[in-house]
C-alpha cells in the first residue's frame, strides 16, 4: 500500500535518481511492519528511524531512491526523510567500506589518546578522516562521545560494534585482524562478566 | 565503605540482566505487584514524592512533582518517555544499568505508567548503545512472557506496553523536548515551552520524560518505603547515585554512593586517584557543560547542592579528572568541536555562536590568537547564554568561561608564545589532526 500523499506537494523535493530503486527484502518489511506497530497507526513516521537502519544495512548507505521508498512506506514526503538523513551521523549518505571505524574523539577519549589512534589509523590505511581506503574494506570517522569513557578510547565499528582502549601501537595489528577474522576480532563490551 | 549498592549491586554477577536472577536477587517486580494491587495511582506519586527523589538526567527537578503534573483530565493517551540518550560526554552509568540490570529499569516503567495513567512507555535508547539495545530487547521480551508487561498485568486490568526506540546519534536528543521530536520521526531539535510535556508531550499528549537511572530507583522506593530512601545521603539530595569517573584517574568506572560523598573521595577512594607521577589540575564534575573545579574546591559533597554551591552543577555527575599534562585552552577546543559538531541549529546564538567560539579556541589554541580574544570569547559567549531554547547555549559556554576564569594565564601564554607550551603525550603528534 502506498502511503504517500495522493497531490503532489511544493515540500515533496525531486530528489534526483541515482543508482536503482530500492524496495525492502521480505524479512527487512517484516522487521518494518513489525517496529511501526509499536506507535499510534496515524504516527507511522515515528518508524522512520527503524527504516533507515533497516535501508542501511541491506544496501550499506542510504541511496536517494531509498528515502524515496521510505516516504512512501511511512506516508511523509521524500524532503522529510531528507531532513533526518541529513540530521543523524549514523546515516550513510554514500557508500562506505566494509568496516567504519568511527574513533571517539570526545574529551575522555581524548585525555587517554585518542588523536593518536586516530592518526595510527590514519598512517596504517594511508586515509584521512571520512575517507575510504582503496581497497573499499576501511572507512575512518571520528566521532562525539560514545559513552564508555571508562574504557578509553573506543572505536565503534559498523555502528554496532565496539572495540575498547585501543591504543595506537595496536592500531596496525588491530586493522589486520580485522581484515582477517572480520568482527569477531573486536573486544565488544567489557560489562560482560560471562 | 558502609553504603551498600543497591543499583549496582548485582551487575558484576553472572547472567545478572536474567529475568530469573532479577527475581532472586533483586526487586523482581515485587514492587510493581505491590503498586498496581495494592496502590492508587495517587498513592504511588505521593510515595516518590515522600522519597524526595530529584531527576538524575542533569537538572535535578523532583521526580513526583513532575509526575504529578502530568495532565490527567483528558481523553489522550498519556506517555511515559525514558530519556536513554545518554549522551553527555563523560557518562556511561545508564549504560551498565541497561545492559546488567535491565529489568529494573524495565519494572521502573511500568510503576511510571501506571502512576501516571499511561499503557505505552517509549525507552529512547542512543543508537550507539547496539549492543545495550539487545540486553534490553531480551529484558523486555522476559517481562512479556511473565506477564509483567502487556495486557492485564497482575490481572489487575493494568496495562502497559514498553518500546524501544533506537535513535541515530544527536547529543540533542538527551533534551527532553528534542526527544519527543525524534521520537515522532524528525530532527532532534527542541520545542518552545511551555507548553511543557506534562501538558503536551509526545504525539501533543501528556507526557512524563525520565532519566533511566531516574526510573530505575522508583522500584527500590516502593520496596523499601520512602523512608529507606530518605536514610540515605544529605537533606534534599537523597538516594543512591550512580558516578561516573573518567579521564587521567587509575581505574575510571560506575561508582555508586550516597550524595553525602565529597568529589575527593570519588576521585582518590573510589577511583583510585590520579595516574601515578602525575597531580591533579581540574575536575569538570557533571559532564562537559558543568564549569571545571580546582583541586582546592573538590572537598564538597557531591551532590545536586553541594557542586551547585561551589559554582558548578552535578549534571549527569560525569566526573571528568584532568592532571597537569592537561592544556586548558586544548581543553576548552575540544569540547567547543563537540558542541559545534552537536548543536541542532535551531536557535541563531548556539548555532552561530559555537563557530566563532571553537575559531577563535582553534587561533589561540593554534598559536595564532591576539591578547583581545581572551575578552571576545567571553563577549560572545555573553550572547550565547541564556538566549537559547534549551540549555545547549548555556553548555557550550561553560567549558570556555570557566577555563578563562580560572586558567586564563594559560590562554595569555598562548598568545605571548605563539604555541601551546604543555606537550602532553597523548596528544596528536601532527599539528592537522590536532587542530579539527
Amino acid at each position: 500500500m502506498d502511503y504517500a500523499p495522493a497531490r503532489f506537494h511544493r515540500s515533496q523535493r525531486q530528489l534526483a535518481e541515482r543508482g536503482e530503486p530500492f524496495a525492502f527484502s521480505p524479512e527487512n518489511q517484516a522487521t518494518f511492519d513489525a517496529a511501526v506497530t509499536h506507535y499510534p497507526p496515524e504516527r507511522r513516521k515515528s518508524a522512520i528511524l527503524d527504516a533507515l537502519y533497516l535501508v542501511q544495512g541491506q544496501q550499506g548507505y542510504v541511496s536517494r531512491a531509498s528515502m524515496r521508498f521510505v516516504a512512501q512506506q511511512l506516508g511523509c514526503t521524500p524532503a522529510e526523510v531528507e531532513d533526518v538523513v541529513t540530521y543523524y551521523v549514523m546515516f550513510f549518505q554514500r557508500p562506505v567500506g566494509t568496516y567504519t571505524l568511527a574513533v571517539c574523539r570526545t574529551l575522555s577519549c581524548a585525555l587517554n589518546g585518542a588523536e593518536q589512534v586516530t592518526e595510527a589509523f590514519s598512517d596504517t590505511l594511508g586515509i584521512g578522516v571520512g575517507q575510504t581506503d582503496p581497497s573499499g574494506t576501511f572507512t575512518l570517522l571520528e566521532f562525539e562521545c560514545l559513552g564508555a569513557c571508562d574504557r578509553a578510547p573506543v572505536v565503534m565499528v559498523n555502528n554496532d560494534h565496539w572495540q575498547e582502549r585501543l591504543t595506537p601501537d595496536r592500531v596496525p595489528e588491530f586493522v589486520e585482524d580485522l581484515r582477517v577474522r572480520g568482527l569477531a576480532a573486536l573486544s565488544g563490551c567489557h560489562h560482560k562478566v560471562e | 565503605m558502609a553504603f551498600q549498592p543497591v543499583l549496582t549491586r548485582f551487575v558484576r554477577e553472572p547472567r545478572s540482566f536474567t529475568l530469573d536472577f532479577y527475581r532472586s536477587h533483586d526487586i523482581g517486580y515485587e514492587a510493581l505487584r505491590k503498586a498496581v494491587t495494592t496502590l492508587q495511582p495517587k498513592e504511588v506519586i505521593e510515595q516518590v514524592k515522600a522519597a524526595g527523589l530529584r531527576g538524575r538526567g542533569g537538572a535535578g527537578f523532583p521526580t513526583g512533582l513532575k509526575w504529578q503534573f502530568v495532565l490527567t483530565d483528558t481523553p489522550k493517551p498519556k506517555y511515559i518517555c525514558c530519556n536513554a540518550d545518554e549522551s553527555e560526554p563523560g557518562t556511561f552509568k545508564d549504560h551498565l544499568l541497561m545492559e546488567r540490570n535491565p529489568h529494573l529499569l524495565i519494572e521502573g516503567c511500568a510503576i511510571g505508567c501506571y502512576a501516571i495513567g499511561a499503557k505505552v512507555a517509549y525507552i529512547y535508547i542512543r543508537g550507539e548503545f547496539f549492543h545495550v539495545q539487545k540486553a534490553l530487547e531480551r529484558a523486555v521480551e522476559e517481562a512479556y512472557r511473565a506477564g509483567f508487561l502487556g495486557k492485564n498485568i497482575f490481572g489487575t486490568g493494568f496495562d502497559c506496553d514498553v518500546y524501544l526506540h533506537r535513535g541515530a546519534g544527536a547529543y540533542e536528543a538527551g533534551e527532553e523536548t528534542a526527544l519527543l521530536e525524534s521520537l515522532e520521526g524528525k530532527r532532534a531539535q527542541p520545542r518552545i515551552k511551555p507548553p511543557f510535556p506534562a501538558v503536551s508531550g509526545l504525539y501533543n499528549c501528556p507526557t512524563a520524560v525520565n532519566n533511566v537511572e531516574t526510573l530505575a530507583n522508583v522500584p527500590l522506593i516502593l520496596a523499601h518505603g520512602p523512608e529507606w530512601f530518605l536514610g540515605i545521603g544529605p537533606e534534599k539530595n537523597n538516594g543512591p547515585k550512580l558516578y561516573c569517573v573518567s579521564g587521567h584517574v587509575q581505574r575510571p568506572g560506575v561508582f555508586e554512593a550516597p550524595m553525602s560523598v565529597t568529589l575527593r573521595e570519588l576521585i582518590v577512594d573510589y577511583a583510585g586517584g590520579v595516574r601515578d607521577g602525575h597531580r591533579l589540575k581540574a575536575v569538570i564534575p557533571g559532564g562537559s557543560s558543568t564549569a571545571v573545579l580546582l583541586p582546592d574546591q573538590i572537598d564538597i559533597q557531591a551532590s545536586f547542592d553541594g557542586v551547585a554551591k561551589a559554582g558548578s552543577m552535578l549534571g549527569s555527575a560525569a566526573i571528568m579528572v584532568l592532571d597537569e599534562t592537561t592544556c586548558m585552552v586544548w581543553l576548552a577546543k575540544n569540547l567547543l568541536a563537540f558542541y559545534s559538531h552537536e548543536s541542532c541549529g535551531k536557535c541563531t546564538p548556539c548555532r552561530e555562536g559555537v563557530d566563532w567560539l571553537l575559531n577563535l579556541l582553534t587561533r589561540i589554541e593554534g598559536g595564532e590568537g591576539q591578547m583581545k580574544d581572551i575578552d571576545l570569547l567571553l563577549d560572545v559567549s555573553r550572547n550565547i547564554g541564556g538566549k537559547t531554547l534549551c540549555p545547549f547555549g548555556d553548555a557550550e559556554i561553560a567549558p570556555v568561561v570557566s577555563t578563562i576564569r580560572h586558567f586564563r594565564s594559560e590562554y595569555e601564554e598562548h598568545v605571548r608564545e605563539g604555541r601551546c607550551t604543555c606537550g602532553a603525550d597523548w596528544r596528536a603528534r601532527r599539528p592537522v589532526l590536532a587542530a579539527h
